[in-house]
């Protein structure tokens, strides 16, 4: 503010102007102006490709569900809105109450695997021992490969009869007959190991790294106290380590919830749909049966649930301010 | 003021270099400097929007035509290429070719619809033709003074939606039986030529890690266009998924499955993974299509045959589903751009093209005339031949709505190899078809 009332305070008048200088002084309102103008000016950027990027695609999502949205919308332009239809077509499918059970299984399966897996590594290699840096490389190997590589590459590894994973069990005396994919009650668990398994390197690489901020000392005051090593992690670790747990689940829980590619490449979602999410059935009306106007629906919905845990972070980040 | 912490005059930061000059040179100073940012900045922000909202206007060329298909595979655009140089010359047009991924090509055409941009000539899957001609998005070929002499029905039937013919084949490809004839030989087995026949042969020659036939059931469309040869020779119809002959022909493939004859990975498969086992010695015969013939031919000491497919009973006739891509001329509204993608169309669909395509594609020629010449040049591919002239088109009883067909069809064939009775499935995908869902 302390520009504003020093501009305020110009004389006005010929005075301010200098030697060889044409410029006029600025009336105290036209610097105001000119002010907010360049403030505006500078957040323009984010404002219009927040707009265009988010806010756009997001109304018109929010718009489309409520449309009869099909192909010929694309040559005519015309998209009659028909009020609750598209919400009373894809809520009295009995597939979307079987997407969203299993997208619920699929979202809180992966995230407990990866954040116990995760952190269970990260406490491991946060401690000094040989080859530690080498293998904490490696394991960051499943994020480097793509999705729907993962998704092959795993499709094979699962196959019944020829894949790695059984004949690996059989000669373990393990069985090795299970149907990882192929059997409508195994294919989600499946999918849902693999996707810990490419979930994994996120969690560590993030907890190892707020495990690095916990003060040595308080350690040390532990010890002296005789806290046990269980105590220890409990009390003290998990305390300094919240904040970054809360990024870590909540980022994962965004981009579980949100799971196509992986699934896809895995199943199709099937065998007889016990692997679909919401995901994939926004993807299969929309793109296979080519009914935009229910895909936005369950895109929709998907929104929405991301929206609440937002909310959640943003309220849980703002506790840790306080 | 307390949102925007940057607008804070330079005095106020730490480490600033800005000495106190007097109150009317700081002010200046500053707004000077701020112009030098604001402005670029601002004409930065107009410049992305400007590029995002004019990125959809995009003008034709009057002098050149597109060709937009899915052939993304190096050999298909180069042959696809060869074909349009040969036409450009004919016709005396530049025309290019544009290839888009084949999962893509059908959302792709309709953004270029919505932004008037429209190839001249849209190849598509002609399971796919029904959902745009029905938009409206194609003109007849007829209007266009293409004709279909020398077609014969079915494949008329194939391009066409609502009586209207949109899309000329090239070359159409259906499914067969292909069998390894090392492994056969050494049983002393003939091939089958009946489901029972089928059965025995298949449960024989189930050994040890290999299975005696291998199929696609797999929750896309890849299972179901597999489906269809049962399915049809039996008698059933996708207009009424609950009929008793639908639900015999899913029988047959538990049956299948029951004996072992099929792998369990079976729901799991797309065709390329049945080519793989097959090739891999893991299935004495498979269901496939002649786009394998390639990968097969390239891989030393494997030798294969390939026959109709079975049918219920000797005597029947084997349906197979008709595959493959249609020419279509988009409605562009330009009608003197349309008529010379008609002529384009008749280039690339004439005889000799067919049959140089055909032979490369190994599949088989659209015109009569056509396949008899290719019948003469490719005599291992006879049976594909024979297959072809009963196949079926997939979309022309239920146009549009195939797809929903065709997911409902899935999921139950799915849960019937799962577990379930196959009525009780087929019940159930009729219901989700008729409710249209």
């Amino acid at each position: 503010m302390s520009s504003t009332t020093a501009s305020a305070a110009l004389p006005a008048g010929p005075k301010a102007t200098g030697p060889g200088k044409s410029e006029k002084p600025l009336s105290p309102l036209r610097a105001k102006r000119r002010r907010q103008f360049a403030q505006w000016g500078f957040i323009a950027p984010a404002v219009i490709f927040m707009a265009l990027f988010f806010g756009y695609p997001l109304v018109r999502n929010i718009a489309m569900s409520f449309q009869d949205y099909s192909p010929s919308t694309f040559f005519t332009g015309e998209a009659p809105f028909n009020g609750l239809d598209n919400w009373r077509n894809v809520f009295g499918d009995g597939l979307f109450g079987k997407a969203l059970w299993q997208t619920i299984l699929f979202t809180v399966g992966s995230l407990v695997g990866q954040f116990c897996i995760g952190l269970a590594l990260a406490v491991f290699f946060s401690r000094r021992f040989p080859l530690n840096g080498i293998l904490r490389s490696l394991i960051l190997l499943p994020w480097l490969v793509p999705m729907v590589v993962s998704g092959i590459v795993w499709r094979r590894i699962f196959d019944q009869d020829t894949g790695v994973l059984n004949s690996f069990l059989g000669t373990l005396g393990l069985g090795g007959d299970t149907p990882w994919l192929t059997s409508t009650s195994m294919a989600l668990i499946s999918v849902i190991l693999v996707n810990i398994w490419i979930g994994i390197p996120f969690n560590m690489v993030i907890l190892y790294g707020g495990l690095q901020e916990v003060p040595k000392e308080l350690h040390e005051a532990a010890a002296l106290d005789g806290a046990s090593a269980w105590r220890t992690f409990r009390s003290v670790t998990l305390p300094v380590l919240k904040p970054v747990i809360t990024v870590v689940l909540v980022l994962g829980f965004m981009s579980t919830v949100k799971i196509l590619d992986l699934v896809l490449a895995l199943t199709d979602g099937g065998p007889a749909d016990s692997t679909q999410t919401l995901g994939t059935l926004t993807y299969q009306n929309s793109f296979v049966q080519m009914d935009f106007g229910a895909g936005a629906v369950v895109g929709n919905v998907l929104i929405l649930i991301s929206a609440v845990f937002a909310v959640f972070y943003l309220r849980a980040n703002r506790n840790e301010g306080k | 003021m307390g949102a925007f912490p940057w607008a804070r005059p330079p005095s106020h930061r730490k480490g600033t270099t800005v000495t106190e000059p007097s109150p009317d040179g700081r002010v200046r100073r500053r707004s000077r400097r701020t112009r030098r940012i604001v402005v670029p900045l601002t004409v930065v922000s107009a410049i992305v929007a400007g590029t995002v909202l004019s990125g959809c206007g995009q003008q034709r060329d009057p002098d050149v035509y597109t060709v937009m298909n899915s052939s993304t595979d190096e050999s298909y655009h180069r042959w696809d290429g060869d074909t349009l140089k040969r036409c450009s010359k004919e016709l005396g047009v530049t025309i290019e070719q544009q290839s888009v991924p084949a999962s893509q090509l059908m959302t792709k055409a309709l953004r270029m619809a919505s932004s008037k941009s429209l190839p001249d000539v849209l190849q598509l899957d002609a399971s796919e033709m029904p959902t745009f001609a029905e938009a409206g998005g194609l003109i007849p070929l007829k209007d266009l003074g293409l004709t279909t002499t020398d077609i014969p029905e079915g494949i008329v039937d194939f391009g066409s939606y609502g009586g209207k013919y949109y899309g000329a084949a090239r070359t159409v490809n259906t499914l067969a039986l292909f069998y390894n004839e090392d492994i056969l030989d050494e049983a002393g087995l003939k091939v089958p030529t009946t489901w029972d026949e089928m059965r025995e042969t298949a449960a024989e020659l189930t050994q040890g890690k290999r299975y005696g036939l291998a199929l696609s059931a797999g929750g896309a469309e890849d299972g179901v266009f597999q489906f269809t040869p049962f399915m049809w020779s039996n008698g059933g119809d996708e207009t009424k998924l609950d009929s008793p002959e639908v639900a015999g022909a899913l029988d047959y493939w538990k049956a299948l499955l029951k004996d072992g004859s099929l792998s369990k990975s079976t729901v799991n498969w797309t065709q390329a993974d049945v080519n793989d086992q097959f090739m891999a010695g893991n299935a004495a015969m498979m269901i496939n299509g002649p786009w394998q013939v390639e990968t097969l031919n390239a891989k030393k000491g494997l030798n294969w045959g390939i026959a109709q497919i079975p049918v219920p009973e000797a005597g029947d006739d084997s349906v197979g589903p008709l595959g493959g891509g249609v020419l279509t001329v988009p409605n562009t509204g330009d009608t003197e751009r349309e008529k010379t993608a008609a002529k384009i169309i008749g280039c690339m669909a004439g005889e000799q093209e067919q049959i140089t395509y055909a032979l490369n594609s190994w599949m088989v020629p659209a015109n009569t005339k056509a396949a008899a010449v290719w019948r003469t040049k490719a005599p291992e591919l006879a049976a594909l031949a024979g297959q072809v002239s009963t196949a079926r088109s997939r979309t022309a009883q239920v146009g549009a709505q195939w797809s929903s067909v065709s997911l409902a069809l899935q999921s139950a064939f799915q849960s019937a190899l799962t577990g379930e009775s196959s009525e009780a499935a087929l019940k159930r995908a009729q219901q989700r078809v008729t409710s249209g869902n």
